[in-house]
């Protein structure tokens, strides 16, 4: 089968073309352009952070240097005995650990509550008085803001040392940052079945509970999941500050220099840390397939 | 329609008996799951040795902080220009920690996409890697810099490129993976190579994409950015833990004034440009 190829005349051609490489020109400058702007503020940050290359270049052999030792000896003769005496620590770190992660648990699920009760009230479509909205959401935006390490900081002091404090400031970083994400996730739900409750007589609890909660509530749960897995790690630096958990050991033996329990230390908290990850993510995809599922 | 009516719920119930039935199987795992939830959380109350004694006491201590804390106050002018000069620091921290780990994750993240290396050893290699290095948080990756290149912002930078590389090379090369599979395969079939289909049929894709990560981490890290002070890192987080030590009350309601509006003003301005990227994308 034979088709016309409809051909423009030269002078259309030519002035396609010519639009064509303008458009193209205009993005590379446009391009160039970004890419200047970024390089001056590269280097005014650059200028700003002390950034030295001769430093770093002088003394980057200190950060492989750094690995090598604190890495444990080993030989292979005794290998058990050289894994012994490098774990020497084994059953304190353990139980340190395991602090740490009640402290990452215990913060995120008193935190997630309150996110959760904030949530509906910072969220456009389920609250009238956008006064209320307002402030909710201020008081979400500073919760999440001053980092969790701060608010530790000032809870070591007023509560004492270990793991109260902790689980304070991960709470409350927790319930800012989990607000937030919940009342996004409640804006986005769908408004019948909070109108239909709300026809049938039902007052703003009922409308919550009925309309809005059946909704939300897996997203929510895997929002609280992936929180978790973030307030472990948080959870892990907060003894540097005395807020408990595996981290007081950890920069002790940093500032010490005991050398092999850095690593020791270092290894167990990437290793714990990849097991919650593991196994949140699981959960998080089984509950999210279990909604798709359901609808 | 008079047998729909609230009078007749026994009738209703009776006729449609799989809605009105109690589902055991169903509330008995509610109950075990919400059970299990309060009973960690007791254990751990128990494990912790949380004091309540000190519970009520710390309440009107911090009271007590709060109070003293109004109204901010930085003290003198001299002072002002030393945290402006810290926060100065923090941002840059942000800026050129967040910039360097993304240059440094885009090869690897490609390393680690399955679409880009088919070799399963290189691609398990890598997230494993990735892993590893995201498991160390930035406070620890600022001390052990700070061991390196000594105390200030610099290694701050240095801390925050390295656990921003973790990120930002699971976060690309999950976005890799995601794309359309056409373009690429476009460019194959018109006679280009690997490498051209990834930067012709791919990386087009995918930019967009990474780049407001990328911003929406240098939001993330203004906030990491202020506390890798506490370890020495530069910053305004230096300040910060000082104040907080020496009990300067009014000071610290400043400083934290300060990285609130700082952190906001990243935030809006991010979230533009943000704005501005997907946008064209979706227009295009």
């Amino acid at each position: 089968m034979r088709t016309a190829v409809p051909e423009f005349p030269e002078a259309r051609l030519r002035e396609l073309a010519d639009r064509y490489a303008a458009a193209i020109a205009a993005k590379r400058r446009r391009v160039w352009l970004g890419a200047a702007v970024l390089i001056a503020v590269a280097i005014a940050a650059g200028w700003m952070g002390e950034v030295s290359l001769g430093n770093f270049v002088e003394n980057f052999w200190r950060f492989p240097a750094y690995f090598v030792s604190i890495a444990p000896k080993f030989s292979f003769a005794t290998a058990w005995s050289d894994l012994a005496d490098w774990l020497w620590g084994l059953p304190r770190w353990a139980r340190l650990l395991g602090d740490t992660l009640l402290i990452a648990y215990m913060g995120t699920l008193s935190g997630a509550l309150c996110g959760f009760a904030l949530c509906f009230l910072a969220s456009a479509n389920l609250v009238k008085s956008g006064t209320t909205v307002f402030v909710t959401r201020r008081v979400l935006e500073f919760f999440r803001t001053v980092p969790e390490i701060v608010f530790a900081l000032i809870f070591v002091l007023a509560f004492g040392l270990g793991p109260l404090p902790g689980v304070l400031a991960i709470a409350i970083h927790t319930a800012g940052a989990l607000g937030k994400q919940f009342a996004e996730v409640v804006e986005n739900i769908d408004s019948k079945p909070v109108e239909g409750v709300a026809a049938s007589g039902g007052s703003w609890v009922q409308v919550v509970r009925f309309g809005a909660l059946p909704q939300v509530l897996s997203n929510f749960v895997s929002y609280a999941l992936l929180r978790f897995e973030i307030n472990v790690r948080g959870a892990a630096v907060m003894g540097f500050v005395g807020a408990g958990g595996i981290g007081q050991d950890l920069i002790e033996a940093v500032r010490k220099f005991y050398f092999t329990d850095v690593s020791a230390i270092l290894l167990l908290i990437v290793l714990t840390v990849m097991l919650i990850d593991f196994l949140t993510e699981r959960l998080r995809h089984r509950l999210l397939g279990l909604e798709g599922s359901t609808r | 329609m008079s047998s729909f009516s609230f009078e007749n719920r026994a009738g209703i119930a009776q006729r449609y008996p799989d809605v009105f039935r109690t589902d055991w199987w169903q509330r008995g795992r509610i109950a075990i799951l919400v059970g299990g939830t309060v009973g960690l959380f007791l254990f751990g109350i128990v494990q912790l040795d949380i004091p309540f004694n000190r519970l009520s006491l710390g309440m009107v201590r911090l009271g007590e902080f709060v109070q003293l804390m109004l109204p901010p106050n930085p003290g003198s002018w001299a002072e002002v220009l030393k945290y402006l000069h810290a926060l100065g620091e923090t941002v840059s921290i942000a800026f050129l920690g967040t910039l360097g780990g993304a240059l440094l994750a885009l090869p690897v993240s490609l390393l680690a996409a399955r679409n880009v290396v088919a070799n399963r050893i290189i691609r398990l290699l890598t997230r494993r890697g990735l892993d590893t290095i995201r498991g160390v948080d930035t406070l620890i990756w600022a001390l052990i810099w700070v061991g390196v290149v000594g105390l200030g912002p610099f290694a701050g930078i240095l801390a925050v490129i390295c656990s921003d590389f973790g990120t930002f090379g699971k976060l690309f090369s999950e976005a890799i993976e995601v794309a359309e599979k056409n373009p690429a395969e476009g460019v194959r079939s018109s006679g280009g190579n690997h490498l051209h289909s990834v930067r012709f049929g791919l990386l087009p894709q995918v930019f967009p994409v990474l780049l407001s990560q990328v911003l929406y981490y240098f939001e993330s890290n203004t906030r990491s950015a202020t506390i890798i002070g506490i370890v020495g890192a530069g910053g305004i987080g230096l300040q910060l833990a000082e104040q907080i030590r020496v009990l300067e009350w009014q000071k610290v309601s400043f400083l934290i004034l300060l990285i609130l509006v700082t952190v906001s003003s990243i935030d809006w301005i991010s979230g533009k440009l943000r704005f501005a990227i997907i946008g064209k994308r979706t227009v295009a």
